[in-house]
């Protein structure tokens, strides 16, 4: 074999790299969209090696929905410490309290939809032209038609039928004036290279991730973690059992995988033997055919 | 015997993949979707909860057999007019190898789509119904793959069942392509694959049914093609593509130069030129984050410190071995993306590599016939999907290769002032 062979997570590195170079390059006020959940964790990462031995140039965007699971915010917290990033949280909660957006009610209520107009009021307050994000094509089948560079007009939508046709590895981020653009470098990764390319690169990864006890309920045939605000109805029942998350949102909508594993290899071998996408475990996937490119069109993230 | 308890054995060997970027195309009739459906299912890279929700689709848009299209036709409108509007990028890996498939619409109007996913593909993957043959569409995708430099194109003969595998009709097949299409296109190496995509045949497995085929099945190919021939090893090529100067005191006179490399070996101590300034100096490091490196080729995606301090900035080029050509009056070929057609001496933005300039098109030299290649001196206008070579003014010099040389460095894109769209890929000549 050829000597000068690449293999594939170093070539998916180099990709997401030349990627986040080129955001530093051709905006004036990048930001970086972080949720604490394993894909903006790997962005950072990247986005570290991308400008060493300088900082990252730009700072980190929380969305947060006040709806967390607390190892979430512990984990972002001491990562913003130990790097000196700078840190900008939009609260949901906020433009709850300002009439912005109203909560939705039931048992069944979440706020993840009202993010979007957290995260546009945020982008707009900031004036961000471009947002990075850790969106993958894999993850669902609106995400599969995205762009590395994906155009949002002066009102943050996306418009999937007129898209920009994206050439080789150039990348046209220009806009006018209010546009913004969503830029997405794990565009090609898969969730098991995400957990390969964390397990080569022994990233630290908020324990959520590796199974534990927790206090959970079953509903629509998924288990969801239990928290005080959340209602339960008639026959859910709250257990204790043995889970980890396969992705980290907003804690009423992110289903828990019943696991033992315990390291990053025995993540690698679970995702390896799955069957079920790990979007299959998110509540707020399933509400319709179309969800996520229904909530992607308003300028959700 | 038991493993050793290493990373790579608990992880199956999965982190020593080389990566393959596929392009199809073809129309509904070709099977295409049924294809790329089974080497995803029988990859298990389709997961219970996706085909649940196609079936569920199928069924409520009346269709008794799952339609596999509807995993990668993920727009709404997509799905309910039945139509695949833009390219869908799938993904699936073997033991062997991760490959990125780039599915385009095989539909005439959609020579846009076909081309961008062709740009980034190594290999192109084409289908013929054996009922039909050599079809106007068959020479259209090897033309776009020849335009892309794509080196590999896989011609799969698809519904051999229906032609109950008789060996004669493939070799007709053939021969028709061999004698007709491929003397007019430059792809280096073409393979033929009888199969059949509904029923397994030749995709995965080695067929029981054609004996007389004595090459691998597709997903065999797939896995052991060779690839990293296809990259430009021998002409240095380092487009600057952002400049890292940490402000602090234990990095004090660093500056880093930060691209992807797009041609050529570099290592620690190589003479380099500097474009388009034109001086020499010499490599002092080559990183990534706090890692140092012995070499760096494409694609990989490093920094640089030079032993001199000349003035560098994005859009400049590190170059070493042979000379790029730098220019100001280019000739390209082109392919048009955009609904308003091309207006000759117009303003355009013109993005190459890390460089961007503004450029007019100050002559048409000639219109290509996507579909037989035949050139066409007398028409002399650009509208969407149409393919010409023609001759480029830009406001600065552009540093380049010719794109058979080097895919990067001869490639550019036309932006249109005002909208800020992508109308136009260039592949220079």
């Amino acid at each position: 074999m050829n000597q000068y062979t690449i293999k594939h997570l170093q070539e998916l590195e180099a990709e997401a790299i030349y990627v986040i170079r080129e955001v530093a390059a051709q905006f004036e006020r990048p930001s970086l969209l972080f949720s604490g959940g394993k894909d903006s964790i790997v962005m950072f990462y990247l986005a570290r090696k991308a400008f060493y031995p300088a900082k990252v140039p730009f700072p980190l965007v929380h969305i947060d929905t006040g709806h967390n699971f607390e190892e979430t915010i512990e984990y972002r917290d001491r990562l913003v410490a130990e790097t000196g990033v700078k840190l900008i949280v939009g609260s949901v909660q906020e433009s709850i309290e300002k009439g912005r957006v109203v909560e939705e009610t039931g048992p069944e209520a979440s706020r993840n939809m009202l993010q979007t107009v957290t995260l546009l009021d945020t982008i707009a307050e900031h004036k961000f032209d471009c947002a990075l994000g850790g969106g993958r094509r894999d993850e669902e089948k609106a995400r599969a038609k995205e762009r590395f560079f994906s155009h949002r007009d002066v009102f943050g939508q996306w418009d999937p039928k007129n898209q920009r046709p994206e050439l080789w590895n150039i990348f046209n981020g220009r806009k006018n004036l209010g546009e913004h653009f969503r830029v997405f470098p794990l565009s090609n990764w898969t969730e098991m290279d995400v957990w390969q390319y964390i397990l080569l690169e022994q990233i630290e990864m908020p324990s959520l991730y590796f199974t534990h006890r927790r206090k959970v309920f079953k509903r629509n045939g998924q288990y969801l973690a239990w928290a005080p605000f959340m209602q339960l109805k008639e026959n859910e029942k709250i257990e204790e059992l043995d889970v980890r998350c396969r992705t980290i949102g907003d804690i009423t909508c992110t289903g828990l995988t019943l696991s033992k594993a315990t390291t990053l290899e025995e993540i690698v071998q679970e995702i390896a033997a799955t069957r079920v996408t790990e979007r299959g475990s998110r509540a707020d996937d399933r509400r319709s055919e179309s969800a996520m490119e229904d909530r992607k069109r308003e300028g959700y993230f | 015997m038991e493993q050793p308890n290493t990373t790579e054995s608990l992880t199956g060997g999965y982190l020593d993949m080389e990566l393959l970027r596929f392009t199809t195309a073809g129309s509904v009739d070709d099977g295409k979707s049924t294809l790329i459906g089974r080497l995803l299912y029988d990859s298990k890279a389709i997961f219970e909860d996706q085909l649940e929700s196609i079936e569920r689709a199928s069924a409520r848009l009346g269709s008794e057999e799952v339609n596999l299209a509807l995993l990668t036709d993920g727009l709404r409108a997509e799905r309910e007019q039945g139509i695949t509007i833009d390219v869908a990028y799938r993904y699936f890996a073997t033991p062997k190898r991760k490959f990125i498939i780039a599915d385009t619409p095989g539909h005439i109007q959609y020579t846009r789509n076909m081309v961008t996913g062709a740009s980034t593909a190594n290999l192109a993957l084409i289908l013929i119904d054996a009922r039909n043959g050599v079809l106007e569409q068959t020479r259209r995708h090897s033309f776009i793959a020849s335009l892309l430099q794509i080196r590999h194109i896989v011609i799969c003969v698809n519904k051999m069942d229906l032609v109950d595998y008789d060996q004669k009709i493939f070799e007709q097949i053939k021969s028709d392509y061999l004698q007709n299409v491929a003397p007019k296109i430059d792809n280096s190496d073409i393979r033929f694959i009888p199969i059949s995509a509904k029923l397994g045949d030749n995709v995965v497995e080695k067929s029981q049914n054609m004996p007389w085929y004595s090459g691998p099945s597709l997903l065999q190919l797939l896995e052991t093609i060779e690839i990293t021939g296809d990259r430009n090893l021998s002409e240095g090529r380092f487009p600057v593509q952002y400049v890292i100067r940490p402000i602090s005191d234990k990095f004090h006179d660093y500056r880093g130069y930060a691209g992807r490399i797009a041609g050529g070996v570099f290592r620690p101590g190589d003479t380099v030129t500097i474009y388009p300034a034109g001086l020499q100096t010499r490599i002092k490091s080559i990183e990534l984050g706090s890692k140092q490196l012995d070499e760096a080729f494409p694609p990989m995606s490093v920094s640089m410190q030079l032993e001199d301090d000349i003035d560098i900035s994005r859009g400049n080029m590190i170059v070493k071995d042979t000379m790029p050509v730098v220019e100001q009056d280019l000739t390209a070929k082109i392919c048009w993306l955009s609904t308003r057609p091309l207006v000759l001496g117009q303003r355009y933005f013109l993005k190459h590599t890390t460089h961007d300039v503004r450029c007019i098109v100050t002559n048409i030299n000639y219109m290509l016939d996507i579909n037989t290649l035949e050139k066409n001196y007398e028409k002399k206008q650009i509208g969407l999907n149409d393919i010409a070579e023609v001759q480029l003014k830009t406001t600065e010099p552009l540093i380049r290769d010719s794109y058979s040389h080097n895919r990067i460095t001869g490639s550019a894109i036309i932006i249109e002032e005002g909208t800020n769209n992508t109308v136009g890929a260039c592949m220079f000549v």
